[in-house]
């Protein structure tokens, strides 16, 4: 990667991929818009200044490993992608269309640089761990394994399985991102099925937690960089995000969960993400 | 008689020895072979004869408890890795419990993973419905890119997990958990993917699978002494089906019985009734499970209670020969 860029470069870069991803769903017709706007910052701040990566040469050994549990939310990884050179953004438009690599839940097969095919919930902590725990056979040491998944997602069994076993086998490496945005598609999580006390069931499962603003970029930046310093214990970012966010008629509503915008509301989610609407933190700064 | 190397039955004193015990030895092999291979297992590693491997490769082996989700997808990162993993469990919990995961996170990520499910079938005896696996071999089946062996014996059980180490698919391969005949020799060949005409003959042919071919070879011994000859292929790879070698003995012999310990909906009986429908429809029985959960016994007596022996074979024999002269 080229040398570090601004605040202000990285915030304007979220709202790029914010745009795209209210166009590209416009054009799909389908797909879930809550999640991917409100992973947007942390999408930037991983793929254009935390990873190791090289998006000419997706499969370099060296790299960093991020794997992305909660599929449906693949818009905003296409969309940091293209932005990050794996592909042409034009291709951006193809999603969910016959023939594309851009499936509507992330296939590794079909795109280089995926890592792994999600879309069916809660099994990308494992993998993360499976990965990790290679490494650690092979005495790999530089290469971290960040999971993105989201809180609704942890319903799910299979993410208390394989949180306890990255907290048994100190799986230091994984540095698992949950995007704690409160919603699921049938409500907020504290009523659907409660997760509070969040942190400290984590912890519990031998995590280390931080807890920061989802929306902020150099917050992401920060905790992945203090994350890094954990060398006993898997870490968990629970992230705080607003759904929704950058268009305010979707902020904080459930119902865009799974839905995509038509030609007028992207219109008018566009207008107001291209005008900014004051929402650059750096420009108050 | 044939021509491949077998134990000839009428002869020699047959040995009887798990199936699963054929898998512990070509796994601990198999470390030796390639150091890529790994194990994990969900909290049955004796069971599964997982420890052969645990003990000569004590930092190769994953314990992940009794969590068989988190062992196929842990088993994907690990493969994602570079890994060669080997993931045991009982067949009911792996792939019973996971069936999604394995879809996903192995077959449709198409990562190599070896899933290894041990006590499958009735004969696990007296724990009864729960734990006697007969839906394995139809879960499997129907998944894209996942290949499907069922050994009839400890000797082909070892060959066959030496042969999965170097096959780049996602395996899943079914143990028994009782002392099974041992009807193949070292010398006996065996290719994922090939079908072995284990007799020949030109009356009907048996199509038998896992414990079930040796109960085939004893039936066409007893319908020898009826007159008819009959020709036995054992089919340890359900998936990818070997539709040459079937085809082409269906139609010599125009008359087909299967014979599996499993549900013949969707097990071999399903695959040869969807085969020979579409290839070569000739009179067919299928001997297997019919729609129902085993039960608690012993399993010799199970075996028998439920007509998987050489008995209903050849019941099954002269009615498809029936059929075939009308």
């Amino acid at each position: 990667m080229p040398s570090k860029l601004s605040l202000k470069q990285l915030e304007l870069i979220a709202n790029d991929i914010r745009e795209d991803i209210v166009h590209m769903l416009e054009v799909a017709g389908s797909g879930h818009s809550a999640g991917p706007l409100g992973l947007a910052d942390i999408f930037t701040a991983l793929y254009f200044d935390v990873l190791k990566h090289d998006p000419k040469n997706p499969d370099w050994r060296d790299r960093d490993i991020l794997i992305l549990s909660n599929g449906h939310c693949v818009p905003v990884r296409y969309a940091a992608m293209a932005r990050a050179g794996y592909f042409d953004r034009k291709e951006l438009l193809t999603l969910r269309q016959l023939g594309s690599r851009l499936q509507g839940h992330p296939e590794r097969k079909r795109l280089p640089g995926l890592e792994s095919t999600s879309g069916p919930l809660g099994c990308g902590l494992s993998q993360a761990a499976g990965i990790a725990l290679a490494h650690k056979m092979d005495n790999i040491l530089h290469r971290y394994i960040y999971v993105v998944m989201g809180d609704g997602e942890t319903d799910e069994g299979n993410v208390w399985e394989a949180a306890m076993f990255a907290g048994d086998n100190h799986l230091s490496k994984i540095i698992a991102i949950i995007d704690r945005n409160n919603i699921q598609i049938d409500g907020p999580t504290e009523m659907v099925l409660p997760l509070e006390d969040y942190k400290a069931k984590w912890e519990a499962f031998g995590w280390h937690v931080l807890e920061i603003d989802g929306n902020n970029i150099e917050a992401v930046i920060d905790a992945c960089a203090m994350a890094k310093a954990i060398v006993e214990k898997p870490v968990a970012i629970i992230a705080h995000t607003i759904p929704g966010k950058g268009v305010d008629f979707m902020e904080y509503d459930f119902h865009w969960h799974g839905m995509p915008p038509n030609v007028e509301q992207a219109t008018k989610a566009l207008q107001e993400l291209r005008t900014l609407g004051g929402k650059i933190r750096s420009e108050h700064e | 008689m044939s021509n491949i190397a077998l134990v000839d039955l009428n002869k020699e004193q047959v040995t009887r020895e798990p199936i699963r015990k054929g898998f512990g030895r070509g796994l601990e092999k198999a470390g030796h072979v390639e150091p890529n291979v790994v194990a994990a297992c969900a909290d049955l590693t004796e069971s599964t004869q997982m420890h052969l491997f645990k003990q000569s490769f004590p930092e190769r082996f994953i314990e992940v408890g009794i969590a068989e989700q988190n062992l196929v997808t842990v088993a994907s990162g690990l493969a994602a890795a570079g890994k060669i993993p080997f993931v045991s469990s009982y067949a009911a919990f792996s792939p019973g419990r996971n069936w999604e995961q394995i879809r996903t996170t192995i077959c449709l990520n198409d990562r190599p993973v070896k899933i290894v499910g041990s006590h499958a079938g009735v004969s696990v005896g007296p724990d009864g419905a729960t734990h006697q696996m007969l839906e394995d071999l139809a879960l499997m089946r129907v998944l894209p890119n996942m290949v499907v062996i069922a050994p009839c014996d400890s000797i082909e059980a070892e060959k066959a997990t030496l042969a999965m180490v170097s096959d780049p698919r996602p395996n899943y391969i079914r143990l028994a958990r009782e002392e099974t005949p041992v009807i193949t020799t070292a010398e006996t060949p065996f290719v994922i993917g090939a079908a072995q005409v284990f007799e020949s003959g030109s009356d009907v042919t048996i199509l038998a699978t896992g414990t079930m071919t040796y109960h085939a070879l004893l039936a066409a011994d007893l319908l020898y002494k009826d007159g008819i000859e009959a020709e036995v292929i054992h089919v340890p790879t359900l998936k990818p089906l070997d539709e040459t070698t079937i085809i082409k003995s269906l139609s010599k012999t125009r008359a087909a019985v299967t014979a599996e310990e499993a549900q013949i909906n969707g097990g071999l009986g399903g695959a040869i009734a969807e085969l020979a429908a579409e290839h070569c429809p000739v009179p067919l029985k299928r001997i297997g499970m019919r729609d129902r959960f085993g039960e608690s016994g012993k399993p010799d007596e199970l075996m028998v209670y439920f007509g998987l022996d050489a008995k209903h074979i050849r019941l099954a024999v002269h009615e498809v020969m029936q059929k075939k002269g009308n």
